[in-house]
Protein backbone atom coordinates (compact mmCIF):
# COMPACT_ATOMS: atom_id res chain seq x y z
CA UNK A 1 0.00 0.00 0.00
CA UNK A 2 2.97 2.65 1.10
CA UNK A 3 4.92 1.21 -2.28
CA UNK A 4 1.74 1.89 -4.16
CA UNK A 5 1.61 5.90 -3.10
CA UNK A 6 5.41 6.09 -3.62
CA UNK A 7 5.00 4.67 -6.91
CA UNK A 8 1.98 6.50 -7.78
CA UNK A 9 3.15 10.09 -6.76
CA UNK A 10 6.61 9.03 -8.60
CA UNK A 11 4.12 8.16 -11.77
CA UNK A 12 2.77 11.66 -10.93
CA UNK A 13 5.54 13.49 -12.53
CA UNK A 14 4.93 11.67 -16.03
CA UNK A 15 1.16 12.29 -15.48
CA UNK A 16 2.06 15.76 -15.33
CA UNK A 17 4.29 15.67 -18.40
CA UNK A 18 1.01 13.90 -20.26
CA UNK A 19 -1.29 16.19 -18.41
CA UNK A 20 0.60 19.17 -21.02
CA UNK A 21 0.45 17.45 -23.97
CA UNK A 22 -3.44 16.14 -23.21
CA UNK A 23 -4.84 18.65 -21.59
CA UNK A 24 -2.86 21.91 -22.37
CA UNK A 25 -1.95 21.38 -25.90
CA UNK A 26 -4.38 19.03 -26.69
CA UNK A 27 -2.20 16.82 -28.57
CA UNK A 28 -2.30 12.95 -28.12
CA UNK A 29 1.40 12.19 -27.69
CA UNK A 30 2.17 8.60 -27.87
CA UNK A 31 6.11 9.88 -27.57
CA UNK A 32 5.92 8.79 -23.54
CA UNK A 33 6.10 4.77 -24.41
CA UNK A 34 10.07 5.49 -25.78
CA UNK A 35 10.77 8.48 -23.76
CA UNK A 36 10.30 7.20 -20.48
CA UNK A 37 12.57 4.60 -20.96
CA UNK A 38 15.09 6.91 -22.37
CA UNK A 39 14.99 8.68 -19.43
CA UNK A 40 15.79 5.54 -17.28
CA UNK A 41 18.35 4.21 -20.18
CA UNK A 42 20.18 6.99 -19.56
CA UNK A 43 20.35 7.67 -16.35
CA UNK A 44 21.34 3.60 -15.69
CA UNK A 45 24.03 4.18 -18.43
CA UNK A 46 25.31 6.60 -16.54
CA UNK A 47 25.21 5.86 -13.16
CA UNK A 48 26.73 2.43 -14.10
CA UNK A 49 29.59 4.06 -15.32
CA UNK A 50 30.33 5.97 -12.59
CA UNK A 51 28.54 9.62 -12.92
CA UNK A 52 26.70 10.84 -10.00
CA UNK A 53 22.98 10.05 -9.40
CA UNK A 54 21.37 13.47 -9.53
CA UNK A 55 23.56 14.60 -13.01
CA UNK A 56 22.62 11.30 -14.50
CA UNK A 57 18.62 11.94 -13.92
CA UNK A 58 18.91 15.31 -15.25
CA UNK A 59 20.92 13.81 -18.47
CA UNK A 60 17.66 11.55 -18.50
CA UNK A 61 15.38 14.56 -18.14
CA UNK A 62 17.25 16.32 -20.74
CA UNK A 63 16.92 12.86 -23.44
CA UNK A 64 13.57 13.07 -22.93
CA UNK A 65 13.04 16.41 -23.95
CA UNK A 66 15.01 15.77 -27.40
CA UNK A 67 12.21 12.86 -27.92
CA UNK A 68 9.93 15.11 -27.61
CA UNK A 69 11.39 17.93 -29.46
CA UNK A 70 11.68 15.16 -32.48
CA UNK A 71 8.27 14.54 -32.44
CA UNK A 72 7.92 18.30 -32.70
CA UNK A 73 9.05 18.89 -35.00
CA UNK A 74 7.93 16.53 -37.08
CA UNK A 75 4.53 17.49 -36.27
CA UNK A 76 4.93 20.92 -37.09
CA UNK A 77 7.66 21.33 -39.74
CA UNK A 78 7.40 18.12 -41.02
CA UNK A 79 3.35 18.25 -41.14
CA UNK A 80 2.77 14.73 -39.97
CA UNK A 81 -0.14 13.77 -37.84
CA UNK A 82 0.37 14.34 -34.67
CA UNK A 83 -0.91 11.00 -33.64
CA UNK A 84 1.48 8.98 -36.02
CA UNK A 85 4.95 11.47 -35.11
CA UNK A 86 4.70 10.24 -31.52
CA UNK A 87 4.25 6.83 -32.96
CA UNK A 88 7.47 7.22 -35.39
CA UNK A 89 9.90 8.93 -32.68
CA UNK A 90 8.23 6.03 -30.21
CA UNK A 91 8.90 3.04 -32.34
CA UNK A 92 12.48 4.63 -33.00
CA UNK A 93 13.36 5.30 -29.45
CA UNK A 94 12.83 1.87 -28.97
CA UNK A 95 16.00 0.98 -31.23
CA UNK A 96 18.16 3.83 -29.33
CA UNK A 97 17.02 3.12 -26.10
CA UNK A 98 18.82 -0.74 -26.49
CA UNK A 99 21.71 0.83 -27.81
CA UNK A 100 21.88 3.16 -25.20
CA UNK A 101 21.64 0.45 -22.28
CA UNK A 102 23.89 -2.16 -24.68
CA UNK A 103 21.52 -5.08 -23.52
CA UNK A 104 17.38 -4.93 -22.64
CA UNK A 105 18.06 -4.92 -18.88
CA UNK A 106 20.29 -3.04 -16.58
CA UNK A 107 20.82 -3.91 -12.68
CA UNK A 108 21.29 -0.66 -10.41
CA UNK A 109 21.41 -3.16 -7.67
CA UNK A 110 24.71 -2.26 -6.38
CA UNK A 111 24.96 1.04 -7.66
CA UNK A 112 24.46 4.80 -6.00
CA UNK A 113 21.38 6.34 -7.06
CA UNK A 114 18.90 8.74 -5.83
CA UNK A 115 17.46 6.18 -3.90
CA UNK A 116 20.24 4.54 -1.90
CA UNK A 117 20.37 6.99 1.15
CA UNK A 118 16.26 6.74 1.46
CA UNK A 119 16.86 2.80 1.82
CA UNK A 120 20.08 2.99 3.89
CA UNK A 121 18.19 4.66 6.29
CA UNK A 122 15.49 2.67 5.85
CA UNK A 123 12.93 5.07 5.01
CA UNK A 124 11.36 3.51 1.46
CA UNK A 125 8.05 2.46 2.01
CA UNK A 126 7.37 4.47 5.29
CA UNK A 127 5.88 7.84 5.79
CA UNK A 128 9.05 10.17 5.43
CA UNK A 129 9.67 8.91 2.20
CA UNK A 130 5.95 9.52 1.12
CA UNK A 131 6.31 12.64 2.20
CA UNK A 132 8.97 13.16 0.29
CA UNK A 133 8.23 12.42 -3.11
CA UNK A 134 4.68 14.51 -2.31
CA UNK A 135 6.72 17.20 -1.93
CA UNK A 136 8.83 16.30 -5.17
CA UNK A 137 6.23 15.53 -7.34
CA UNK A 138 4.30 19.14 -5.88
CA UNK A 139 7.39 21.38 -6.39
CA UNK A 140 6.88 20.24 -9.93
CA UNK A 141 3.33 20.61 -9.93
CA UNK A 142 3.88 24.06 -8.69
CA UNK A 143 6.62 24.67 -11.46
CA UNK A 144 4.16 23.73 -13.93
CA UNK A 145 1.23 25.96 -12.51
CA UNK A 146 3.67 29.05 -12.00
CA UNK A 147 5.11 28.76 -16.25
CA UNK A 148 1.62 28.28 -17.42
CA UNK A 149 1.01 31.49 -16.22
CA UNK A 150 4.07 33.28 -17.80
CA UNK A 151 3.24 35.24 -20.88
CA UNK A 152 5.41 32.26 -22.40
CA UNK A 153 3.18 29.85 -20.78
CA UNK A 154 -0.42 31.90 -21.66
CA UNK A 155 0.70 31.43 -25.14
CA UNK A 156 0.86 27.62 -24.81
CA UNK A 157 -2.34 27.45 -23.59
CA UNK A 158 -3.87 29.68 -25.99
CA UNK A 159 -1.82 27.77 -29.11
CA UNK A 160 -3.58 24.48 -27.91
CA UNK A 161 -6.47 26.38 -27.07
CA UNK A 162 -7.29 28.44 -29.99
CA UNK A 163 -4.67 28.16 -32.25
CA UNK A 164 -5.86 30.44 -35.21
CA UNK A 165 -6.78 33.58 -32.68
CA UNK A 166 -2.57 32.95 -30.50
CA UNK A 167 -1.05 33.11 -33.93
CA UNK A 168 -3.08 36.48 -34.88
CA UNK A 169 -1.69 37.47 -32.02
CA UNK A 170 1.82 36.96 -32.97
CA UNK A 171 2.56 33.75 -31.63
CA UNK A 172 4.69 31.20 -33.64
CA UNK A 173 2.58 27.88 -32.77
CA UNK A 174 5.19 26.06 -34.45
CA UNK A 175 7.47 27.25 -31.45
CA UNK A 176 5.00 26.70 -28.70
CA UNK A 177 3.88 23.14 -29.72
CA UNK A 178 7.56 22.11 -29.75
CA UNK A 179 8.83 23.51 -26.83
CA UNK A 180 5.47 22.03 -25.01
CA UNK A 181 6.31 18.59 -26.19
CA UNK A 182 10.36 19.05 -25.30
CA UNK A 183 8.84 19.89 -21.36
CA UNK A 184 6.14 17.11 -21.62
CA UNK A 185 8.27 14.50 -22.74
CA UNK A 186 11.34 15.76 -20.09
CA UNK A 187 9.02 15.49 -17.12
CA UNK A 188 8.35 11.98 -18.33
CA UNK A 189 11.86 10.85 -19.15
CA UNK A 190 12.28 12.70 -15.35
CA UNK A 191 9.65 10.38 -14.27
CA UNK A 192 11.91 7.20 -15.93
CA UNK A 193 14.75 7.77 -14.53
CA UNK A 194 13.37 8.10 -11.03
CA UNK A 195 11.27 4.77 -11.49
CA UNK A 196 14.21 3.17 -12.98
CA UNK A 197 16.24 4.14 -9.32
CA UNK A 198 13.60 3.14 -6.98
CA UNK A 199 13.00 -0.65 -8.33
CA UNK A 200 16.61 -1.01 -8.92
CA UNK A 201 16.50 -1.58 -12.98
CA UNK A 202 16.40 -0.33 -16.48
CA UNK A 203 13.94 -1.91 -18.78
CA UNK A 204 13.74 -1.61 -22.36
CA UNK A 205 10.22 -2.40 -22.50
CA UNK A 206 9.44 -0.54 -19.18
CA UNK A 207 7.81 2.35 -20.97
CA UNK A 208 5.09 0.15 -23.30
CA UNK A 209 1.57 1.27 -22.52
CA UNK A 210 2.31 3.87 -20.13
CA UNK A 211 0.43 6.58 -22.43
CA UNK A 212 -2.68 4.58 -21.21
CA UNK A 213 -0.98 5.19 -17.56
CA UNK A 214 -0.76 8.74 -18.31
CA UNK A 215 -3.88 9.10 -19.69
CA UNK A 216 -6.14 7.30 -16.96
CA UNK A 217 -4.20 9.31 -14.42
CA UNK A 218 -4.87 12.40 -15.97
CA UNK A 219 -8.77 11.69 -17.22
CA UNK A 220 -9.66 9.81 -13.75
CA UNK A 221 -8.19 12.48 -11.33
CA UNK A 222 -9.52 15.33 -13.01
CA UNK A 223 -12.76 13.54 -13.07
CA UNK A 224 -12.71 12.93 -9.46
CA UNK A 225 -11.01 16.26 -8.38
CA UNK A 226 -12.24 18.41 -11.32
CA UNK A 227 -10.27 20.84 -13.05
CA UNK A 228 -11.51 24.08 -12.61
CA UNK A 229 -8.16 25.94 -13.20
CA UNK A 230 -4.99 25.13 -13.44
CA UNK A 231 -3.97 25.06 -10.14
CA UNK A 232 -6.61 22.18 -9.01
CA UNK A 233 -6.42 20.37 -12.70
CA UNK A 234 -2.36 19.70 -12.28
CA UNK A 235 -3.24 18.96 -8.37
CA UNK A 236 -5.99 16.22 -9.77
CA UNK A 237 -3.48 14.70 -12.30
CA UNK A 238 -1.42 13.57 -9.59
CA UNK A 239 -3.82 12.08 -7.49
CA UNK A 240 -5.03 10.35 -10.70
CA UNK A 241 -1.49 8.93 -10.70
CA UNK A 242 -1.95 7.67 -7.06
CA UNK A 243 -5.30 6.71 -7.46
CA UNK A 244 -4.37 4.57 -10.53
CA UNK A 245 -1.81 3.22 -8.60
CA UNK A 246 -4.11 2.27 -6.04
CA UNK A 247 -6.27 0.47 -8.24
CA UNK A 248 -3.56 -1.45 -9.64
CA UNK A 249 -2.82 -2.49 -6.37
CA UNK A 250 -6.21 -4.02 -5.41
CA UNK A 251 -6.52 -5.42 -8.82
CA UNK A 252 -3.45 -7.33 -7.80
CA UNK A 253 -4.37 -8.31 -4.52
CA UNK A 254 -7.75 -9.85 -5.62
CA UNK A 255 -5.31 -11.99 -7.62
CA UNK A 256 -4.65 -10.61 -11.25
CA UNK A 257 -0.81 -11.07 -12.47
CA UNK A 258 0.82 -8.30 -13.56
CA UNK A 259 0.46 -9.07 -17.40
CA UNK A 260 -2.98 -8.55 -16.60
CA UNK A 261 -2.47 -4.63 -15.79
CA UNK A 262 -2.29 -3.45 -19.80
CA UNK A 263 -6.10 -4.60 -19.72
CA UNK A 264 -6.71 -3.15 -16.30
CA UNK A 265 -4.91 0.33 -17.85
CA UNK A 266 -7.14 0.37 -21.03
CA UNK A 267 -10.14 -0.56 -19.16
CA UNK A 268 -10.02 1.95 -16.45
CA UNK A 269 -9.40 4.60 -19.34
CA UNK A 270 -12.00 3.48 -21.44
CA UNK A 271 -14.52 3.24 -18.72
CA UNK A 272 -13.34 7.10 -17.64
CA UNK A 273 -14.08 8.07 -20.70
CA UNK A 274 -17.42 7.17 -21.75
CA UNK A 275 -18.94 6.68 -18.31
CA UNK A 276 -19.39 10.55 -18.10
CA UNK A 277 -21.14 10.65 -21.34
CA UNK A 278 -23.68 7.76 -20.27
CA UNK A 279 -24.54 9.67 -17.44
CA UNK A 280 -22.83 7.69 -14.69
CA UNK A 281 -20.58 9.62 -13.39
CA UNK A 282 -22.33 12.72 -14.13
CA UNK A 283 -23.99 12.91 -10.61
CA UNK A 284 -20.11 12.95 -9.18
CA UNK A 285 -19.02 15.96 -11.08
CA UNK A 286 -22.10 18.02 -10.46
CA UNK A 287 -21.72 16.83 -6.60
CA UNK A 288 -18.57 18.93 -7.30
CA UNK A 289 -19.72 21.97 -8.99
CA UNK A 290 -22.00 22.41 -6.74
CA UNK A 291 -19.72 22.87 -3.99
CA UNK A 292 -17.63 25.02 -6.63
CA UNK A 293 -20.52 26.76 -7.66
CA UNK A 294 -21.14 27.78 -4.04
CA UNK A 295 -17.47 29.19 -3.36
CA UNK A 296 -17.64 31.68 -6.28
CA UNK A 297 -19.35 34.66 -7.34
CA UNK A 298 -23.01 33.59 -8.73
CA UNK A 299 -22.59 35.39 -12.25
CA UNK A 300 -19.90 32.68 -13.09
CA UNK A 301 -22.24 29.71 -12.25
CA UNK A 302 -24.86 29.90 -14.58
CA UNK A 303 -23.42 28.35 -17.97
CA UNK A 304 -21.03 26.53 -15.90
CA UNK B 1 1.19 52.99 -44.64
CA UNK B 2 -0.23 50.04 -46.72
CA UNK B 3 0.61 49.77 -49.96
CA UNK B 4 -0.90 46.61 -52.01
CA UNK B 5 0.25 46.16 -55.33
CA UNK B 6 -0.87 43.99 -58.25
CA UNK B 7 -1.96 41.37 -56.04
CA UNK B 8 -2.85 38.41 -57.62
CA UNK B 9 -4.38 34.93 -55.87
CA UNK B 10 -5.92 32.00 -57.60
CA UNK B 11 -7.44 29.07 -55.61
CA UNK B 12 -6.63 25.34 -57.00
CA UNK B 13 -4.98 26.63 -60.41
CA UNK B 14 -4.65 24.08 -62.92
CA UNK B 15 -7.44 22.55 -62.10
CA UNK B 16 -11.39 22.30 -63.10
CA UNK B 17 -11.80 24.63 -59.64
CA UNK B 18 -9.48 26.83 -60.45
CA UNK B 19 -10.95 30.52 -59.90
CA UNK B 20 -8.92 33.70 -59.52
CA UNK B 21 -9.89 35.56 -56.14
CA UNK B 22 -7.67 38.78 -56.61
CA UNK B 23 -7.08 39.73 -60.11
CA UNK B 24 -4.25 42.64 -60.28
CA UNK B 25 -5.41 44.44 -56.98
CA UNK B 26 -3.77 47.85 -56.00
CA UNK B 27 -4.82 49.45 -53.26
CA UNK B 28 -2.99 52.33 -50.94
CA UNK B 29 -4.49 53.02 -47.28
CA UNK B 30 -2.90 56.17 -45.86
CA UNK B 31 -2.32 56.54 -42.34
CA UNK B 32 -5.47 57.15 -39.98
CA UNK B 33 -8.01 55.74 -43.05
CA UNK B 34 -11.38 53.99 -42.14
CA UNK B 35 -11.79 52.08 -45.40
CA UNK B 36 -15.38 49.99 -45.52
CA UNK B 37 -14.99 47.32 -48.16
CA UNK B 38 -18.09 46.27 -49.79
CA UNK B 39 -18.90 43.23 -52.75
CA UNK B 40 -21.20 40.20 -53.52
CA UNK B 41 -20.52 36.62 -51.87
CA UNK B 42 -17.20 35.55 -53.70
CA UNK B 43 -15.69 39.22 -54.66
CA UNK B 44 -12.49 38.47 -52.95
CA UNK B 45 -12.68 40.71 -50.42
CA UNK B 46 -11.52 37.93 -47.52
CA UNK B 47 -9.13 36.72 -49.91
CA UNK B 48 -8.24 40.23 -49.36
CA UNK B 49 -7.81 40.58 -45.84
CA UNK B 50 -6.40 36.79 -46.16
CA UNK B 51 -3.64 38.76 -47.92
CA UNK B 52 -3.02 41.42 -46.08
CA UNK B 53 -2.76 39.33 -42.93
CA UNK B 54 -0.50 37.28 -44.31
CA UNK B 55 -3.00 33.50 -43.16
CA UNK B 56 -2.98 32.51 -47.14
CA UNK B 57 0.71 33.24 -49.09
CA UNK B 58 0.27 35.73 -52.26
CA UNK B 59 0.52 34.13 -55.99
CA UNK B 60 2.24 37.51 -57.09
CA UNK B 61 2.28 40.77 -56.25
CA UNK B 62 3.89 42.80 -53.58
CA UNK B 63 2.54 43.85 -50.30
CA UNK B 64 4.58 46.59 -47.82
CA UNK B 65 3.93 47.86 -44.82
CA UNK B 66 5.77 51.15 -43.83
CA UNK B 67 7.24 51.24 -47.32
CA UNK B 68 9.32 47.80 -46.42
CA UNK B 69 7.51 44.72 -47.99
CA UNK B 70 6.15 41.85 -45.84
CA UNK B 71 5.14 39.58 -48.34
CA UNK B 72 7.36 36.74 -47.24
CA UNK B 73 6.79 37.20 -43.09
CA UNK B 74 4.65 34.61 -41.94
CA UNK B 75 1.40 35.30 -40.58
CA UNK B 76 2.46 35.28 -36.99
CA UNK B 77 5.31 37.87 -37.40
CA UNK B 78 3.04 40.11 -39.59
CA UNK B 79 0.18 40.19 -36.35
CA UNK B 80 2.89 42.42 -35.03
CA UNK B 81 1.56 45.07 -37.78
CA UNK B 82 -1.78 43.95 -38.40
CA UNK B 83 -5.01 43.35 -35.56
CA UNK B 84 -7.35 41.37 -36.56
CA UNK B 85 -11.10 40.69 -35.61
CA UNK B 86 -12.79 37.69 -37.49
CA UNK B 87 -16.79 37.38 -38.51
CA UNK B 88 -17.28 34.59 -36.23
CA UNK B 89 -17.36 35.49 -32.35
CA UNK B 90 -15.60 32.51 -31.54
CA UNK B 91 -12.84 32.99 -33.33
CA UNK B 92 -10.73 35.74 -31.57
CA UNK B 93 -10.47 34.38 -27.64
CA UNK B 94 -9.49 31.28 -26.32
CA UNK B 95 -12.63 29.75 -24.37
CA UNK B 96 -11.09 28.26 -21.84
CA UNK B 97 -8.67 31.27 -20.73
CA UNK B 98 -9.90 33.82 -18.18
CA UNK B 99 -10.85 37.50 -19.69
CA UNK B 100 -7.30 38.70 -18.24
CA UNK B 101 -5.33 36.03 -19.49
CA UNK B 102 -6.64 36.97 -23.08
CA UNK B 103 -5.98 40.14 -22.70
CA UNK B 104 -2.57 39.42 -21.40
CA UNK B 105 -2.06 37.26 -25.01
CA UNK B 106 -3.17 40.32 -26.90
CA UNK B 107 -0.73 42.96 -24.78
CA UNK B 108 1.87 41.54 -26.04
CA UNK B 109 1.61 41.25 -29.70
CA UNK B 110 4.68 41.48 -31.56
CA UNK B 111 6.69 41.45 -28.49
CA UNK B 112 8.89 38.45 -27.02
CA UNK B 113 6.83 36.17 -24.55
CA UNK B 114 9.14 35.58 -21.89
CA UNK B 115 8.75 33.93 -17.98
CA UNK B 116 7.26 36.97 -16.38
CA UNK B 117 3.63 36.42 -14.69
CA UNK B 118 1.21 37.12 -17.55
CA UNK B 119 -1.65 38.90 -15.51
CA UNK B 120 0.23 41.49 -13.10
CA UNK B 121 -1.50 43.73 -10.85
CA UNK B 122 -0.55 46.97 -13.00
CA UNK B 123 -1.61 44.90 -16.42
CA UNK B 124 -5.04 43.96 -14.23
CA UNK B 125 -5.74 47.78 -13.32
CA UNK B 126 -4.74 48.50 -17.36
CA UNK B 127 -7.07 45.80 -18.42
CA UNK B 128 -10.19 46.84 -15.82
CA UNK B 129 -9.62 50.71 -17.63
CA UNK B 130 -9.86 49.35 -20.99
CA UNK B 131 -12.93 46.62 -20.30
CA UNK B 132 -14.61 49.87 -19.03
CA UNK B 133 -15.04 51.73 -22.20
CA UNK B 134 -16.92 48.43 -23.50
CA UNK B 135 -19.64 49.25 -21.30
CA UNK B 136 -20.40 45.62 -20.33
CA UNK B 137 -19.69 45.44 -17.51
CA UNK B 138 -16.47 42.91 -17.96
CA UNK B 139 -14.23 44.71 -15.67
CA UNK B 140 -16.11 43.41 -12.94
CA UNK B 141 -15.67 39.90 -14.84
CA UNK B 142 -11.78 39.67 -15.28
CA UNK B 143 -11.47 36.25 -14.05
CA UNK B 144 -14.34 34.60 -16.03
CA UNK B 145 -13.77 31.96 -18.22
CA UNK B 146 -14.34 33.58 -21.97
CA UNK B 147 -16.33 30.43 -22.92
CA UNK B 148 -19.42 32.01 -20.92
CA UNK B 149 -19.35 35.61 -22.78
CA UNK B 150 -22.08 35.61 -25.41
CA UNK B 151 -21.16 36.07 -28.72
CA UNK B 152 -21.70 39.83 -28.35
CA UNK B 153 -19.46 40.04 -25.59
CA UNK B 154 -17.13 37.66 -26.78
CA UNK B 155 -16.87 40.07 -30.26
CA UNK B 156 -16.03 43.18 -28.09
CA UNK B 157 -13.09 41.53 -26.26
CA UNK B 158 -11.80 40.33 -29.20
CA UNK B 159 -12.32 43.72 -30.67
CA UNK B 160 -10.41 45.44 -27.61
CA UNK B 161 -7.62 42.33 -28.22
CA UNK B 162 -6.99 43.21 -31.73
CA UNK B 163 -7.07 47.09 -31.36
CA UNK B 164 -5.81 48.44 -27.64
CA UNK B 165 -1.81 47.38 -28.23
CA UNK B 166 -2.57 49.98 -31.56
CA UNK B 167 -1.56 47.93 -34.54
CA UNK B 168 -0.70 49.67 -37.43
CA UNK B 169 -3.46 47.99 -39.49
CA UNK B 170 -7.05 46.82 -38.01
CA UNK B 171 -8.63 44.24 -40.28
CA UNK B 172 -12.14 43.61 -39.43
CA UNK B 173 -13.39 40.84 -41.17
CA UNK B 174 -17.81 41.71 -41.33
CA UNK B 175 -16.74 41.28 -37.52
CA UNK B 176 -20.77 42.28 -36.96
CA UNK B 177 -22.41 39.88 -39.51
CA UNK B 178 -22.76 36.82 -36.94
CA UNK B 179 -24.51 38.72 -34.17
CA UNK B 180 -28.22 40.17 -33.45
CA UNK B 181 -29.27 43.02 -34.57
CA UNK B 182 -28.95 44.62 -31.30
CA UNK B 183 -25.48 42.99 -30.70
CA UNK B 184 -24.48 44.06 -34.53
CA UNK B 185 -25.05 47.70 -33.24
CA UNK B 186 -23.36 47.99 -30.51
CA UNK B 187 -19.97 46.31 -31.84
CA UNK B 188 -20.34 48.83 -34.36
CA UNK B 189 -20.38 51.60 -32.62
CA UNK B 190 -17.72 50.48 -30.13
CA UNK B 191 -15.59 49.75 -33.69
CA UNK B 192 -16.16 53.64 -34.65
CA UNK B 193 -15.06 54.87 -31.05
CA UNK B 194 -12.20 52.65 -30.98
CA UNK B 195 -10.79 53.43 -34.44
CA UNK B 196 -11.23 57.16 -33.45
CA UNK B 197 -9.81 57.04 -30.38
CA UNK B 198 -6.07 55.18 -31.70
CA UNK B 199 -6.93 56.48 -34.95
CA UNK B 200 -6.16 52.98 -36.37
CA UNK B 201 -5.79 52.48 -39.90
CA UNK B 202 -8.47 49.86 -40.89
CA UNK B 203 -9.88 48.29 -43.43
CA UNK B 204 -13.02 46.94 -42.32
CA UNK B 205 -15.56 44.06 -44.59
CA UNK B 206 -19.06 43.94 -44.57
CA UNK B 207 -22.52 43.33 -45.65
CA UNK B 208 -24.26 45.48 -44.50
CA UNK B 209 -23.77 48.77 -47.05
CA UNK B 210 -25.67 51.23 -44.53
CA UNK B 211 -22.87 50.16 -41.93
CA UNK B 212 -20.34 50.89 -44.89
CA UNK B 213 -21.69 53.96 -45.69
CA UNK B 214 -22.02 55.27 -42.14
CA UNK B 215 -18.58 54.15 -41.02
CA UNK B 216 -15.21 55.55 -42.40
CA UNK B 217 -13.45 57.90 -44.76
CA UNK B 218 -13.64 55.73 -47.77
CA UNK B 219 -15.46 52.70 -49.08
CA UNK B 220 -14.33 50.25 -51.96
CA UNK B 221 -16.36 47.82 -53.28
CA UNK B 222 -14.82 44.71 -54.98
CA UNK B 223 -16.88 42.30 -57.56
CA UNK B 224 -14.99 38.79 -59.03
CA UNK B 225 -11.59 39.65 -57.59
CA UNK B 226 -11.15 43.83 -58.57
CA UNK B 227 -11.60 46.52 -57.12
CA UNK B 228 -14.70 48.48 -59.02
CA UNK B 229 -15.65 51.33 -57.07
CA UNK B 230 -13.50 53.61 -54.65
CA UNK B 231 -15.15 56.59 -52.99
CA UNK B 232 -13.68 59.04 -51.39
CA UNK B 233 -14.76 60.75 -48.19
CA UNK B 234 -16.55 63.81 -49.57
CA UNK B 235 -18.62 61.64 -52.10
CA UNK B 236 -19.33 59.07 -49.18
CA UNK B 237 -20.78 61.47 -47.41
CA UNK B 238 -23.52 62.08 -49.26
CA UNK B 239 -23.99 58.67 -50.83
CA UNK B 240 -27.19 56.79 -49.96
CA UNK B 241 -27.95 52.71 -50.11
CA UNK B 242 -29.73 53.53 -53.41
CA UNK B 243 -26.96 55.17 -54.94
CA UNK B 244 -24.30 52.73 -54.16
CA UNK B 245 -26.69 49.82 -56.03
CA UNK B 246 -27.33 52.02 -58.75
CA UNK B 247 -23.96 52.74 -59.28
CA UNK B 248 -23.11 48.63 -58.52
CA UNK B 249 -25.71 47.71 -60.89
CA UNK B 250 -23.93 50.42 -63.70
CA UNK B 251 -20.57 49.06 -63.43
CA UNK B 252 -21.67 45.55 -63.32
CA UNK B 253 -23.50 45.67 -66.65
CA UNK B 254 -21.18 47.98 -68.02
CA UNK B 255 -18.12 44.99 -66.95
CA UNK B 256 -20.65 42.51 -68.52
CA UNK B 257 -21.07 44.13 -71.59
CA UNK B 258 -17.97 44.88 -72.32
CA UNK B 259 -16.95 41.19 -71.90
CA UNK B 260 -20.00 40.48 -74.69
CA UNK B 261 -18.36 42.80 -77.19
CA UNK B 262 -15.42 41.52 -76.40
CA UNK B 263 -16.25 38.01 -76.74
Amino acid sequence: MNAALELGLLYGIMALGVYLTFRILNFPDLTVDGSFTTGAAVAASLIINGVPAPLATLAGAASGAVAGLVTGVLYTKGRIDGLLAGILTMIALWSINLRIMGKSNLPLLREDTLMTPLRDAGLLGGAWSILLFAVAALVIKFAIDWFLSTDLGLSIQATGNNEQMIRSLGVNTHRTTILTLAISNGLVALCGALIAQYQGFADVSMGIGLILVGLASVIVGQAVFGRRNIFLASLAVIGGAVIYRLVIFFALGAGLNPNDMKLISALLVVAALLLPRWGFLKRIPSLRQMRSAAAVKPNYVKAN
Amino acid sequence: MLLIENITKTFFPGTVNERVALNDVSLQLNTGDFVTVIGSNGAGKSTLLNMISGKLPIDSGDLSIDGSSVKRMPDYARAAYVGRVFQDPMAGTAPDLSIEQNLALALRRGKRRGLAWGVTHKRREFFREELLSLELGLENRLKARVGLLSGGQRQALSLLMASFTQPRILLLDEHTAALDPQRAELVTTLTESIVAKHHLTTLMVTHNMEQALRLGNRLIMMHEGQIILDVDAERKATMTVPDLLAEFAKIKGASLDDRALLG
